[in-house]
């Protein structure tokens, strides 16, 4: 292991966790909610009445954050997404099973499930975690790819 | 996070590591234990309304098989549910892909996966 100083930023990444924390704080003290995006997306597949609103109205928010930004930021530089199309679609299929499958993702699990210290999420954090080195470390260094 | 290249090389432990992701958990758990702790002192949210807070401890086998393959398609883009549909906001194409894709995974375990949970 190396620690690539070059792309290590992590300033900008604790002021991002930050408002990361906030966000997820802020909604379950207004909201009474778990911020879990995978679950709250999860939600409006099987829509029940007056059980729309405050899903939908989530994912306009995500949607709508970047577009404010790109008032300040060139995003396009700072996002860059080299996975090919095929390794695209596959990962968004193992994505979306496995956060229904275990009950969340890095949002429910790592974010809001860590901070209140919910043994479950620790669990599933370890494991998906795991996992994704695992994967990265076949792809990169087994698969040379 | 949004920038599915920087989830990657903090994966990449064999790699050129960039650790910042920790930082991002890090700041974030910071803040959200105190979120978390204010709220355990409550009994509704302040918009009114019931707390909707998971209250199973069981370690399920649902839960570590769904997290592991969760963690596999984290692996190969990069992508989780979050900061996908953050890159679709910014305008990213295969953000869009991603997502579409995810909304069928989702489809297909609460189709053919239902009651793990029960």
């Amino acid at each position: 292991m190396q620690i690539d100083w070059l792309a290590f930023t992590p300033g900008p990444a604790f002021l991002g966790g930050i408002f990361l924390g906030l966000a997820a704080a802020l909604y379950v003290i207004l909201h009474g909610r778990i911020l879990g995006i995978s679950g709250i997306v999860s939600g409006l597949l099987s829509p029940k009445e007056g059980d729309i609103n405050w899903r939908l109205s989530l994912v306009l928010g995500l949607l709508s954050a970047p577009v404010l930004a790109s008032f300040f930021f060139d995003l396009h530089a700072i996002t860059v997404i080299d996975t090919d199309w095929i390794a695209i679609i596959v990962a968004g299929l193992l994505v979306g099973f496995g956060a229904n499958y275990g009950s969340g993702c890095t949002s429910g699990h790592g974010v809001c499930g860590l901070s209140r210290l919910s043994p479950r999420s620790l669990v599933a954090t370890l494991s998906f975690m795991s996992a994704g080195f695992f994967i990265v470390f076949v792809i990169r260094h087994v698969l040379g790819l | 996070m949004s920038n599915p290249q920087k989830i990657l090389n903090f994966l990449d432990l064999a790699g050129n590591w960039d650790p910042s992701l920790i930082f991002v958990l890090g700041g974030a758990i910071l803040v959200g234990l105190v979120g978390f702790y204010l709220v355990s002192k409550r009994s509704n949210a302040f918009f009114g309304g019931a707390l909707h807070i998971p209250t199973r401890r069981d370690i399920s086998k649902p839960l570590i098989i769904g997290s592991l393959i969760f963690g596999a398609g984290w692996g190969i883009a990069g992508f989780c549910p979050g900061p996908a549909i953050v890159a679709l906001g910014a305008g990213h194409l295969k953000a869009l892909v991603f997502i579409l894709a995810m909304l069928a995974g989702m489809a297909i375990c609460n189709r053919f996966f239902t009651g793990h949970k029960k």
